[in-house]
């Protein structure tokens, strides 16, 4: 038995495989079918400060190896959140983690602050990346300013933890990635989904309802894998590396670029298990090569 | 009080072609009892052996013989991910994630009539809710609508389960039209109707029902993703705002839907 434990700042998690948020929802729908304690952190649910209905159906598209979707962060609030589903998740064996969502840094700063009110979740993921809403988000991860902004506002408010989900769909991530690092972020997570969309061609028109959509799925994973391991050689705060993993072995691919733990999303939705399987994956990995721990293999890619 | 989920490998036990556009899977588990399931629930598939498909396919419960321990399917042939289930072979391994969302209501007293309607492909969760009704002592009346007659399907196991009645588009079985036009609805009072099928029909008898004042439920289609009300995908616009297709329903009662 290998030791997965890995940290993000002084997040402890006993193994390095985390749930993406907006793809297991606060985790307890899938508890019929996976161990969610076997699960290193699960991170819920896109959070607003006020309720948010999200885009109108149809919110998805299925691509080769992956999907389209244009959910536009629908929730009901981070009040909802503390006072209905925290009492539900937060003595579930894991580390329970809040995505959170904004339309300006007041925004994000007000949503954290209420989080940070909460014992049993010592940690946030700003997601300044989605693509699928028009008033903000992807907007402040695109700019090194813009996501500046966020985390300086956020970090005044938010004492735990703080990683910073990036987006793909920028120039250079490495700028962002140092940008928020100075900021006094925690940790990056990268990558969040890649812009994109598909035509129905019978209907001549686009099959999403807002006509583009953030693309997951196995077919980002060499996009993701290049952009972690270029960030993680650049700033000194852990990475998180996501983006279209599907089995131990892509898991250990991200590892090895530079990811000191990595989320798992889309793949989800192919098999709800597939968090507590690839944990184990890693650690038979680890075993059958005589490596005592996943730090031993956390960047070793050349 | 909501039914365990569970993944499942099933195995299939047959594959019978109905018409060049329909097959009928019948699947078991090999190794223990099948879980509880009830009718208007629905499957998430995992389709194998296809370059195309990517993700699961949401596939209502046809009919669960609980005494052979097998659940049924039956797809329509539409596009890559149903082709590909439709080229399973006896013996073959399908991967189901079982049982999701809400059913029908069931009756509360065996002296209602109740009426189900189904089109096309849609008539597949019905069987399994008119068997669920026998056991209730109750014999449901069904009304069956497809364009042509070699498009209805199942009807022995129908006229097993309940009284059937009948609309083709071109006349060429039953009553010509549809559905909504059939004799039966306006000769016979019904205390509550079910309704899966394609989205005009069921807008059409929802629009009777809401006419007559009679309770009803619709089944809908919305695509997914997940099945497991996580990812957002299959929302529906509700009295109540946007909600899960998948854990809210599939089966919702028309008034509250926003269907004019
Ligand atoms: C709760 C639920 C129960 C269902 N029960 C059955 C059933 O018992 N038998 C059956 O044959 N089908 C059923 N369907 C529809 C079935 O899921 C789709 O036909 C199937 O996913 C299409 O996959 P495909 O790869 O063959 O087609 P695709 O190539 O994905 O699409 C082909 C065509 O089908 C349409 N389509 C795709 N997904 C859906 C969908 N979810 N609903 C409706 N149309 C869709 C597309 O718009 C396209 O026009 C059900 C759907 C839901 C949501
Ligand atoms: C349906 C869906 C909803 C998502 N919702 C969110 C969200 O609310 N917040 C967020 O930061 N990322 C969201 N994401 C992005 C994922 O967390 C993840 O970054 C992305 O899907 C890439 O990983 P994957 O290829 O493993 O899915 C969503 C993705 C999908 C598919
Ligand atoms: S299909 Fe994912 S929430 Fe319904």
């Amino acid at each position: 038995m290998a030791n997965l434990s890995t940290s993000i700042g002084a997040l402890q998690m006993k193994n390095p495989v985390m749930t993406a948020s907006g793809t297991f929802g606060y985790g307890i729908e899938f508890e019929d079918v996976v161990d969610l304690t076997a699960i290193g952190g699960i991170i819920v649910k896109g959070t607003t400060f006020l309720p948010r209905q999200g885009n109108d159906y149809p919110r998805m598209a299925e691509t080769p190896s992956g999907m389209l979707n244009c959910v536009g962060l629908q929730n009901k609030g981070v009040q909802y959140f503390c006072e209905t589903i925290y009492p539900k998740i937060r003595k579930i064996d894991t580390q329970m983690i809040v995505n959170v969502s904004g339309s300006s840094p007041e925004d994000y700063a007000r949503c954290a602050e209420c989080i940070d009110a909460l014992e049993d979740i010592h940690a946030i993921e700003l997601n300044i990346s989605c693509p699928n809403v028009h008033d903000g988000g992807m907007a402040f991860g695109v700019t090194t300013e813009g996501a500046s902004s966020v985390v300086r506002a956020v970090r005044k408010a938010y004492g735990k933890t703080l990683i910073v989900k990036l987006s793909p769909n920028v120039t250079d991530i490495v700028s962002i990635a140092k940008a928020v690092e100075a900021e006094g972020a925690d940790s990056v997570s990268l990558i969040n989904t890649l812009m994109g969309t598909a035509i129905d061609i019978e209907k001549r028109k686009r099959m999403l309802s807002i006509g583009t959509g953030g693309l997951s799925g196995p077919c980002v994973k060499p996009v993701a894998l290049r952009m972690v391991y270029q960030v993680a050689k650049a700033v000194n705060i852990p990475v998180i590396g996501l983006g279209g993993i599907a089995s131990a072995t892509d898991a250990i691919e991200f590892i090895m670029a530079g990811a000191s733990a990595i989320e798992i999303g889309t793949a989800n939705f192919l098999d709800p298990a597939i968090s507590a399987k690839v944990a184990q994956g890693i650690n038979d990995w680890l075993d059958a090569h005589n490596i005592a721990s996943v730090r031993d293999i956390i960047g070793v890619a050349e | 009080m909501a039914l365990k989920k569970h993944i499942i490998d099933l195995q299939v036990v047959s594959v019978e072609a109905l018409g060049e556009r329909f097959v009928l899977l019948k699947c078991t588990d090999p190794n223990a009892p099948l879980p509880p399931m009830m009718p208007g629930q629905f499957a998430q598939l995992r389709v194998d052996g296809s370059k195309e498909t990517f993700l699961r396919r949401p596939i209502s419960i046809n009919f669960v013989d609980a005494k052979q321990n097998q659940i049924w399917f039956l797809v329509q042939l539409v596009g890559a991910g149903s082709r590909a289930l439709g080229r399973l072979k006896e013996g073959d391994t399908l991967n189901a994630l079982l049982p999701l969302g809400n059913g029908f209501s069931m009756p509360v007293s065996a002296e209602k009539k109740h009426l189900l309607v189904g089109g096309g492909v849609g008539t597949a969760p019905l069987l399994y809710l008119g068997a669920q009704m026998n056991l209730m002592g109750m014999r449901p009346t069904f009304l069956l609508g497809a364009r042509t007659k070699d498009m209805l399907l199942q009807m022995e196991d129908f006229q097993r389960v309940g009284d059937v009645y009948v609309t083709t588009e071109d006349g060429s079985a039953g009553e010509k039209g549809f559905v909504t036009q059939h004799s039966i609805l306006f000769k016979q009072h019904f205390d509550r109707i079910s309704v899966c099928g394609p989205s005009p029909m069921m807008k059409a008898v929802a629009k009777f029902a809401r006419a007559n004042s009679v309770p009803c439920e619709v089944s809908l289609e919305n695509m997914m993703a997940c099945g497991l009300g996580a990812c957002l995908c299959c929302v529906e616009k509700t009295v109540k705002g946007n909600v899960c297709v998948c854990t809210e329903g599939p089966v919702f009662d028309i008034n509250e839907l926003t269907w004019e």
